[in-house]
């Protein structure tokens, strides 16, 4: 079904050096990321809004919307665990039939 | 309709011959259905074809208008793009399965009655199931058997339905419904359950991941969308639909964010852009409706492209568990950059295929005023940012290196995955070119600067919160687990339930064959204490107690006669 390499695994000993290992350049992308949504935030004050809804008109709704939804989700995610998590062979248990 | 072709019967027929050619030849033919049947389509005259009278209800095998053309056109070229993804696949079944199953969803979306669209219905359950049994482990058994009883169940309710309909009102047309009779409730159920309404959903997270590499990737696109077409052909603004498909946008990205399988991330992800499309059949006006088919079109393509990805990492590494992956755009970097244009396209970013598609629909439910669902939407919108646009390219691609080191994908995988992430780019850029397809016509601009800017900010800000999480250590850890979901209910409830009533009338059952049985046995002690060898009724009495008691016995009858 699935056709694994042969190659071994061993990162590190010998191997490429490549850009993003580097701890310093993944902070350069971390912060590429602040500069761009500063300037998208920002940028809400360069147009005419033309909203359907008038809590569209809100300085930065959607920058404001999207980073609230996007942790909410994952902190009630985080809480859905508790209750959902179960080991991997749950269902594996062939005495249960499913 | 070229050359007077029923479409999907090129790919159903097609199938029955694969095991006639071998190697390479195979191959070629088996490119060359889907390809042809999509040249029979194009530009063909509209109308009703092959119509006839059986009793007294008008089958029409072929039905061809705009709403059925444009689904009729992206089954072709999924089935098309398919094909070379599975092309290094030998496994015959495999191969006539997913051809058939193509053909079966192609013709269904042409038929112009309930009673063909059930046969093609359960064509459409019987042939793909193979897709997940050829993965040949328990658990893909297993599966696939649950997976062909709702399949088939759903038929069955839609068989129900049409007979129903045609007892109340003599016709068995497939048209526009309105949901009232028990009739109208079943078909609707029917087609609720193929496009995994919340409760009839679970088939689908079950099932999909447990398909193999390529069936997956066949999977992804039929059904689901052919049960969205049956809605916008029979349930077009039914209020009903628009609150049942926000609430399938929710839902499932909470599951998506804690799933560690990421096949089974991506099948929540898939149950989520349902939902954005039962969501503009709801709303049912032309803008809607028009979003909704735009979105199924470029749904399948993106979703068929992420699938493929995955599918490919799953073939490479042998895991698809997000807890084993990262670091691996290292050795498949091209498989990296088109999953990152599925994400992409499937986050709604400007210049992506999701983009066009979407704001229609938006755009629709903000006319009719439906703030809090639109509120859902935009909300289901970043977190279709959250699970499909970057998790799933980040932990399998990047995030913390797992070691894993493989070769790239193979040649026709990234042929097949190069060819979808050209037309989610394409479609994107040029949004003239979807929206002359769609059935009704389209009076909307997408790239506004307000609409473009608006977008960016959802999305990249969704990005900038995980960004900050994961800088944090507070983006929860990929586990090897599994997280229980409605399925439980009909996984290990149901079964616990079914036990325990066997177990309880068991034990009943044996109660009362115990009663039973003491009752004999003090009936047999009762026989031997009586006639038995020590019975008193038994016993050999000596002749002369014998004559004594027959003389005590004549005297009383003396006594009393003189008395």
């Amino acid at each position: 079904m699935t056709d694994q390499s042969p190659l071994p695994e061993n990162p590190g000993a010998g191997e490429r050096k490549y850009w993003l290992d580097s701890r310093a350049n993944v902070d350069k992308i971390y912060w590429g990321l602040v500069v761009i949504c500063a300037a998208l935030f920002l940028g809400d004050a360069l147009y005419q809004k033309h909203p359907e809804f008038s809590f569209e008109k809100t300085f930065g709704f959607y920058a404001l919307f999207g980073f609230g939804a996007f942790v909410f989700i994952v902190f009630v995610a985080k809480g859905l665990r508790k209750i959902l998590k179960r080991g991997e062979e749950f269902y594996a248990d062939p005495e249960d039939g499913s | 309709m070229v050359l007077g072709i029923p479409p999907g019967l090129f790919l159903i027929v097609g199938a029955l011959l694969v095991p006639l050619f071998n190697g390479r030849l195979r191959q070629v033919y088996m490119l060359c259905l889907p390809l042809s049947g999509l040249w029979c389509l194009i530009d063909g005259p509209s109308g009703n074809f092959y119509a006839f009278t059986f009793f007294t209800y008008e089958i029409i095998p072929v039905r061809i208008d705009r709403l059925s053309l444009i689904f009729g056109y992206i089954f072709h070229i999924a089935a098309t793009i398919s094909v070379i993804y599975a092309w290094h696949n030998k496994n015959t079944v495999e191969q006539m399965a997913g051809l058939a199953y193509a053909g079966s969803g192609i013709a269904a979306l042409f038929a112009g009655d309930l009673i063909t669209l059930f046969v093609y219905w359960e064509g459409m359950a019987v042939t793909s199931v193979f897709l997940i049994w050829a993965r040949r482990t328990e658990s893909a058994y297993r599966a696939g058997m649950r997976y062909l009883i709702i399949q088939v169940g759903s038929g069955v309710l839609l068989l129900s339905g049409a007979i129903l309909m045609a007892q109340q009102t003599g016709s068995i047309a497939f048209d526009k419904m309105t949901l009232g009779s028990l009739a109208t409730w079943l078909i609707l159920i029917s087609f609720g359950i193929k496009c995994a309404f919340p409760f009839l959903h679970n088939w689908l997270q079950d099932a999909y991941p447990e398909a193999t590499v390529t069936g997956t990737v066949f999977l992804s696109a039929f059904t689901t969308k052919c049960a969205v077409y049956a809605l916008a052909r029979g349930f077009p603004g039914t209020e009903l639909l628009i609150y049942v498909g926000a609430i399938m946008t929710v839902f499932p990205i909470f599951f998506a964010v804690i799933e560690n399988d990421l096949r089974k991330v991506l099948s929540y992800s898939l149950n989520n852009q349902l939902g954005f499309m039962v969501c503009g059949i709801g709303i049912g006006t032309t803008l809607a409706l028009n979003g909704a088919v735009a979105h199924a079109f470029v749904h399948i393509i993106y979703k068929a492209l992420l699938f493929m990805s995955m599918g490919a990492v799953l073939y490479r590494v042998g895991t698809i568990k997000a807890s084993e992956l990262g670091g691996l755009y290292k050795s498949m970097p091209f498989t990296a950059v088109f999953c990152i244009i599925g994400a992409a396209s499937i986050s709604a970013f400007p210049l992506f295929s999701g983009f066009i598609a979407k704001s229609l629909t938006l755009t629709a439910v903000a006319q009719g005023h439906y703030t809090i669902i639109w509120l859902m939407l935009i909300f289901a919108s970043a977190g279709v940012m959250e699970h499909s646009g970057i998790k799933i390219p980040f932990l399998s691609f990047f995030g913390h290196d797992s070691g894993k080191r493989c070769k790239e994908a193979p040649l026709n995988m990234l042929i097949a995955m190069g060819i979808a992430a050209t037309l989610c780019i394409a479609l994107g850029v040029y949004s003239p070119w979807l929206y002359s397809l769609l059935p009704y016509p389209v009076e909307y601009v997408p790239y506004t600067t307000s609409h473009v800017v608006g977008q960016l900010q959802l999305l990249m800000f969704a990005a900038l919160a995980f960004a900050v999480l994961v800088r944090y250590k507070i983006y929860p850890q990929e586990l090897r687990a599994v997280n229980i979901d409605f399925d439980i209910t009909y996984r290990k409830w149901l079964p616990a339930l079914y036990k325990w009533m066997i177990n309880a009338t068991r034990d009943g059952w044996q109660s009362i064959l115990q009663d039973l049985n003491r009752g004999v046995h003090r009936v047999i002690a009762y026989m031997f204490r009586h006639h038995g060898p020590e019975g008193i009724l038994a016993r050999t009495w000596p002749t002369g107690s014998m004559a004594l008691w027959v003389a005590v016995l004549l005297a009383t009858f003396l006594l009393i006669y003189y008395v």
